[in-house]
């Protein structure tokens, strides 16, 4: 049976984060699961990765101005960062606020986005909204910079009133005018082709005289708003709250929506004054949270990272081949910094599809079965350090609970415990034990219950 | 020439192959207007000479190194549509890629158009091979939830848990067909059953799609680049009759700011190789009439070259190939002249998805205007159905 601390502990590390190998989990075992989300939820107590290294070594990949050089940094700091709920964060608000290099085209745009993210995504909600309306790519995705006094673009006015807060059905298209006024001035230094002289990344700029300075009547409040004024009224509103809600829910905690515990985080969101970091606590330190382990499809780009960080590989910046990360996840439907429309990915369930289950499968069984990967190496060498044979039957055991901390359904241990190759005893040293425990692995790794967090 | 009307096709469908030119396709140096002496005033360095253009007329030939293309041109089986292109061109490689798939050029859409046309042709879900990729990953045109459609890189070793082999893998692959049972399971576990289903999907998909290779042989060597050895996998699994209906391929490197001439002569010099061998290979066995093939980029290059290249431009081209198709040239050449351009870009004067449409309707038997977004005229007398 699995050790019921470790186990929550482990869920915890999936979802505030990218999934943990066994020995940070017993690290954070001996300190409590309170105490560990509180630490998680101040990344600042933690150093980011050293990446000078990263550039060095995959200088053929360094390009500031790809797009594809951004993922790369990203999914570098997704599976080393030591502040792994920053890069949680940052990649949900990502999803909620959905931005596609398709469409912006330059890297550091793009990188400057995602940074912001990640620096505020743990602060208040109307302070994400204020940078999130001053980010140049954002502007750029929405026509924002074509949002003029004298001749109004609604496009960021609606999404951030339809997608990024309230919600339709909270507000009339009247609210829609008033917003897209509030922000009409707000703008982007330039707007550039690459060619012929290279991209540099634009910043953002407040043009007062193509402002309208009008009054403005805004879901019920009068006054000659700007756009910081909106966001303000808009925070405060009960269906933001609810947004908010849903999001972190969907997020963080299960797939199915449980209306009774959206609304408990709302009121958190509310009591808290909009700080998504006391939000977060809330939520990480519930009942319904600990209670819904594997109620969630793991999205392509946690299935990826979540499986490296367990077999090791990548956790230093001298190994090539990371260029193929992004490139993965965007084979098994998720393409970081590029999501497909401003309303981000369909998740859950959708991520399931028979291209990219396919996919997913085949990196998993690979991973797992690299019998000279760091994180295989050493689950081997804590077997050979603790007995000198094991059956194949506990191995398995072993292997589910306390390596990769799965709950297996009775009839997938069954099947696996059959189709595994193994000697029924095996041999706790050299090749044999390695080579045992790659197979258990993978074939842990091409179950059902592995495709869920 | 198969365009009798009468022609019995043996009860067999309509199979469409779309080739994907990625990077923008310099439409200027593949169908070239060599009578436009406005051409060799923009085309200062990249230009193809009136000598080495491949004449379709007076007025225009296609790139040197087209010579197979040149001569399916000639037996009447490659229809070049001109100036193609859709209103407000975007010149982001990524988003002219999403257009092109999403068929959908103001809104964003995650629904691809061909994933449209595989629910169509197969709603009940009963061949999880009616859509079929070669390439890396599934294109977003082939992509709609809840739709199956295959993505292969390589079919020789295309399958499931590849990285085990031998007893290992036969067990493995054992225990995936018993672990992604569809079976019922109680309340709330519904994703599991979604799971397991789409497993078996996929485990179906392998095993057909495996079978190909085995069942092929053939006189036609293709090419060792990949664009051949994708065309080679299209030609296998149709050959193997597996009931797919659309393929996709994929050819990248297009994007010529530089070194255009050399850049060009490799990748056209290959399409036009795979291109003949795979039409040779259906027809030696007697499999060509029911395939159409597509082969479209994101957009042209713009009408002046930069001294090595050239840049991102807007209205390009676009062709259908194949036995059913009514050769000839379609549409008007943009004009060069600069007040014709749209701020240095060819004109497009044909939509994308009249394009589309007259394949859907013409060829697939498919009612065009909800895979397109749209009503559009199509262009007549193209395709020859394979009903009629």
């Amino acid at each position: 049976m699995v050790d019921e601390d470790r186990r929550i502990i482990a869920h915890l590390f999936r979802r505030a984060g990218f999934g943990a190998a066994p020995a940070e989990i017993d690290a954070a075992t001996v300190v409590g699961y309170e105490a560990t989300v509180d630490d998680l939820l101040y990344p600042e107590g933690h150093e980011r990765p050293q990446e000078d290294l990263l550039e060095r070594f995959h200088s053929e990949h360094c390009d500031e101005e790809s797009p594809r050089w951004s993922a790369l940094k990203w999914v570098y700091r997704m599976i080393n960062s030591d502040r792994q709920l920053e890069e949680k964060m940052a990649l949900m608000w990502h999803g909620v606020f959905a931005t596609g290099w398709a469409k912006v085209t330059n890297g550091q745009m793009m990188s400057r986005q995602y940074e912001m993210f990640r620096d505020s995504g743990l602060s208040g909600f109307g302070m994400l909204l204020q940078k999130l309306s001053r980010d140049p790519a954002m502007i750029y995705w929405l026509d924002q910079h074509t949002n003029h006094a004298d001749a109004v673009n609604e496009n960021y006015g609606r999404e951030l009133l339809e997608l990024f807060s309230m919600g339709r059905g909270n507000y009339t298209e009247d609210d829609v005018r008033a917003c897209a006024r509030a922000f009409s001035g707000w703008t982007m230094t330039h707007v550039l082709p690459r060619y012929p002289t290279g991209y540099w990344p634009a910043d953002f700029v407040y043009r007062a005289e193509d402002h309208d300075d009008g009054e403005k009547t805004f879901l019920g409040e009068t006054g000659n708003f700007n756009g910081d004024d909106i966001i303000e009224i808009i925070i405060r509103q009960p269906a933001t709250g609810t947004f908010v809600a849903r999001e972190i829910y969907k997020f963080f905690v299960a797939d199915e929506p449980d209306e009774a515990a959206i609304e408990q985080i709302a009121n958190a969101y509310f009591v808290n004054d909009f700080d998504i970091r006391e939000v977060m606590r809330f939520v990480l330190k519930s009942d319904f949270f600990k209670a819904a382990t594997f109620k969630r499809v793991k999205s392509p780009i946690e299935f990826i990272v979540g499986t490296l960080r367990l077999t090791g590989q990548h956790r230093d910046a001298y190994q090539f081949g990371l260029a193929e990360v992004p490139k993965l996840s965007r084979m098994m439907g998720q393409e970081i910094l590029n999501p497909p429309t401003v309303e981000g990915w369909h998740t859950g369930r959708e991520w399931i599809d028979s291209a990219f289950l396919v996919e997913r499968v085949n990196f998993a069984t690979e991973k797992l079965t690299d019998t000279e990967a760091p994180g295989i190496v050493d689950i081997a060498r804590h077997l050979s350090d603790t007995r000198t044979s094991i059956s194949s039957a506990d191995l398995l055991e072993l292997c589910a609970n306390e390596f990769v901390y799965i709950d297996l359904d009775d009839a997938t241990r069954e099947v696996i415990a059959e189709e595994l190759s193994i000697p029924e005893e095996v041999a706790c040293s050299g090749d044999e034990v390695i080579e045992a425990v790659a197979e258990v692995l993978a074939l842990i790794g091409a179950s059902k219950e592995y495709q869920m967090a | 020439m198969a365009l009798n009307g009468t022609k019995v096709t043996d009860g067999k469908e309509p199979v469409l192959v779309v080739l994907q030119l990625s990077g923008g396709n310099d439409f200027m140096n593949t169908v070239v207007p060599y009578g436009d002496p406005l051409y060799y005033d923009f085309r200062k360095t990249v230009g193809v000479s009136e000598e080495d253009a491949l004449h379709i007329d007076s007025r225009v030939g296609f790139h040197p190194v087209m010579t197979e293309i040149k001569s399916m041109f000639d037996q009447g089986d490659v229809a070049v549509i001109q100036g193609i292109g859709y209103p407000e061109p975007d010149r982001s490689h990524f988003r002219s890629m999403d257009i092109w798939h999403t068929a959908q050029p103001h809104d964003f859409s995650d629904e691809g158009w061909l994933g449209r046309v595989i629910r169509e042709i197969d709603p009940g879900k009963k061949n999880v091979v009616t859509g079929v990729s070669f390439g890396a990953g599934l294109p977003r045109a082939m992509y709609l939830t809840g739709t199956p459609a295959i993505s292969v890189s390589e079919l020789e070793s295309y399958g499931l848990l590849t990285s085990l082999s031998g007893n290992k893998h036969r067990r493995a692959l054992n225990a995936f067909t018993r672990m992604y049972v569809p079976e019922e399971f109680e309340e709330g576990a519904m994703v599991m059953q979604h799971i397991g289903q789409i497993g078996t999907d996929a485990l179906a998909g392998v095993d057909m799609l495996k079978t190909a290779p085995g069942l092929y042989s053939s006189s036609i060597e293709y090419g060792a680049d990949p664009l051949s050895q994708s065309l080679r996998g299209v030609a296998q699994v149709h050959l193997a009759g597996l009931g797919t209906r659309i393929f996709y391929a994929q050819h990248g490197g297009y994007d010529v700011h530089g070194r255009q001439v050399q850049t060009q002569e490799k990748l056209w010099g290959e399409v036009s190789k795979a291109v003949d061998s795979f039409f040779a290979d259906l027809r030696e066995h007697d499999a060509a009439e029911q395939v159409v093939m597509l082969v479209f980029s994101e957009f042209g290059r713009r009408v002046r070259d930069n001294g090595n290249g050239t840049d991102h431009g807007s209205g390009g081209g676009a062709f259908m190939i194949g036995s059913r198709v009514n050769g000839g040239l379609y549409g008007e050449y943009p004009s060069l002249d600069p007040a014709e351009q749209v701020s240095g870009d060819l004109r497009f004067n044909n939509d994308f998805r009249s394009m589309y449409s007259t394949v859907l309707d013409d060829w697939l038997n498919i009612q065009p205007d909800s895979i397109v977004n749209g009503h559009f005229e199509k262009f007549d007398g193209i395709l020859a159905p394979l009903t009629s």
